[in-house]
């Protein structure tokens, strides 16, 4: 008995350090965010300093940036969930079939994931989108189109390319992961049975990848919705709002308009939005480690 | 029993997959070729594919004239330092979790997992002002810091799925022989723990070194690292392809390689083990 009280005692020992951590990590400057999301602050106006009650928020929720910010981040969310999604899924089934040289196919698949955003971005903005010497260009002019200044004339779509290749090999990875796990003799049968490929996608295949799925789309999400610097390379959010999204409007108001009040009460309003995708995240993981 | 596949469909698939595989690795591919391009080559139009004049010159340049390594070091030192120091806290807590669970172990997980879900955003401001007042800003140290917080979640997590996959039994039969305790982590679990630390070192050390928030904003010239050097080049001035493609090569080469050997872990780490 006494081994057993000891080990508890050195198992919580060992425990606490993390958990301490974390939960200061957590919860101090999330309580700072709220403080100061009800105070008048603002680093050029240091007279005007004070409780501010819900103006912050009022200012915040009711500025037009927000609106447009709000639905850019949706966009930019839900147009990368449904590229990504649908792409890997037709990736992960071309790359399940037998291939020459699949190892390698799978480096040249998976290796955009490991790009730093910056240099991602840079390498599109530039060499890629560019209207005069990029790649882009050339083939439009190659098929006869004049070529195009993707970052101004359609900042947000570029964006969302941008930062859609970069998950891409993610959501291919994961399905699949998921897809060799598929039982072989279980689509044997199914192909004896005389079902063909689409009702074997639709009935087997389908169903078994709905949980890599709900994986990938949650944890994109959690990423996808505080996309930052493929945005503050490229286009700096603009032309005007035009590719703001609610993480860079936040960054605008706190370091560039040094409004730490207003940034603050923006910071707050993304963590409950946050919140809502993360509740589902934890229920679906949690569910998975009774199993 | 498997179905014998025709020559055409295996030929139809590889051709298919490779001339996707290709497209979605063009812009890499592209970068390196770029970096050993003339700036004039560069922004040929109709593009170059390959380089007309082979050169070095780029990879010099970006040294000489921004201390390329400098940054280099700065990212080596953030993200192999906030592996090593979250790694110090998070074996001690996965391990506990996995060989002495209690009825809140379950709970405790999922707070962790809860709080990877926070955006960055949300304590950009609080952040910033405690940095700026503690003298942080543009520090390796205040930089490793928060590198090693927002991945110390993942780290416990993907430490707690490897430990759990230890079988319990040996330490019995380890403890019938009379080991020490210390024996007994020692000679019997840590050789089975390794492969799974070493792997969560490597996914971590990607992470960091991808990381490009608290970076871009926790960083001027001083410690900023690679992902924050390179932003440098958005500037209009600073549009030079030859030389954005030489440092950014410098900068992903060494992590997309890691990458190449980190494909199962990155699978496991990034979901929290949901997919296996």
């Amino acid at each position: 008995m006494a081994a057993t009280v000891n080990t508890r005692k050195l198992a919580r020992t060992m425990l606490m350090p993390a958990v301490i951590i974390l939960f200061i990590w957590m919860i101090v400057p999330l309580l700072l965010t709220i403080w100061y999301s009800f105070q008048n602050y603002n680093l050029l106006n240091p007279v005007n300093a004070g409780f501010a009650g819900w103006s912050n928020y009022k200012y915040f929720l009711t500025d037009p940036a927000f609106f447009q910010a709000f639905a850019n981040t949706l966009i930019l969310t839900l147009s990368v969930l449904a590229i990504t999604v649908i792409g890997g899924i037709l990736l992960g089934l071309l790359l399940d079939q037998f291939i020459y040289g699949q190892g390698i196919v799978r480096i040249l698949v998976i290796s955009p994931f490991f790009i730093m955003p910056t240099v991602a971005a840079l390498v599109w903005k530039n060499m890629l989108m560019n209207p005069n010497y990029g790649i882009f260009a050339w083939i439009a002019t190659r098929l006869g189109f004049a070529p195009v200044a993707w970052l101004e004339t359609f900042p947000l779509l570029s964006i969302i390319l941008i930062v859609a290749w970069q998950w891409l090999p993610f959501a291919t990875l994961i399905l699949l992961t998921a897809l060799q796990s598929l039982d072989e003799e279980q689509k044997e049968a199914a192909g004896m049975d005389g079902a063909n490929f689409a009702s074997l996608f639709v009935y087997i295949t389908l169903p078994h990848l709905a949980r890599a799925i709900t994986v990938v789309i949650l944890i994109e999400t959690i990423f996808l919705l505080s996309v930052f610097a493929e945005i503050l390379v490229t286009t700096s959010g603009g032309p005007g709002y035009a590719s703001t999204n609610i993480a860079y409007l936040i960054y605008h108001q706190a370091l560039l308009d040094y409004d730490v009040g207003g940034a603050s009460a923006g910071g707050v309003v993304a963590v409950i939005l946050a919140n809502i995708v993360a509740i589902f995240l934890v229920r679906l993981v949690g569910k998975n480690l009774d199993a | 029993m498997a179905r014998a596949i025709s020559p055409q469909k295996k030929w139809t698939f590889t051709i298919l997959a490779w001339i996707v595989a290709l497209i979605i690795f063009f812009p890499i591919l592209w970068t390196f070729l770029t970096a050993f391009k003339t700036e004039g080559d560069a922004i040929l139009f109709p593009p170059a594919f390959l380089p007309p004049h082979w050169t070095l010159e780029n990879f010099f340049e970006v040294q000489t004239r921004s201390n390329y390594f400098k940054h280099f070091f700065n990212s080596v030192v953030i993200s192999v330092g906030s592996t090593l120091i979250g790694l110090v806290i998070a074996v001690p807590a996965a391990w506990s979790m996995a060989f002495a669970p209690t009825k809140r172990t379950k709970d405790i997980l999922m707070w962790m997992l809860s709080t990877k879900m926070m955006p960055a955003v949300g304590v950009l401001v609080p952040i910033f002002l405690i940095f700026k007042n503690l003298g942080l800003l543009d520090t390796l140290g205040g930089l490793t810091g928060i590198l090693m917080l927002i991945n110390l979640p993942i780290m416990v997590w993907m430490l707690y799925t490897y430990f759990r996959e230890i079988p319990i039994d040996i330490l019995e039969a380890s403890r019938m022989d009379g080991a020490s305790l210390w024996k007994e982590i020692v000679y019997v679990l840590l050789p089975m723990a390794i492969p799974g630390i070493a792997s969560t070192l490597l996914l971590n050390v990607i992470l960091a070194w991808n990381e490009a928030f608290w970076t871009l904003n926790l960083s001027a010239a001083n410690a900023a690292p690679l992902t924050a050097f390179i932003a440098s080049y958005s500037s209009p001035e600073g549009l030079f392809w030859a030389k954005l493609s030489a440092a950014s090569t410098l900068a992903i080469a060494p992590i997309l390689i890691l990458g190449w050997f980190s494909q199962k872990q990155l699978v496991r780490g990034m979901t929290f083990g949901a997919v296996k």
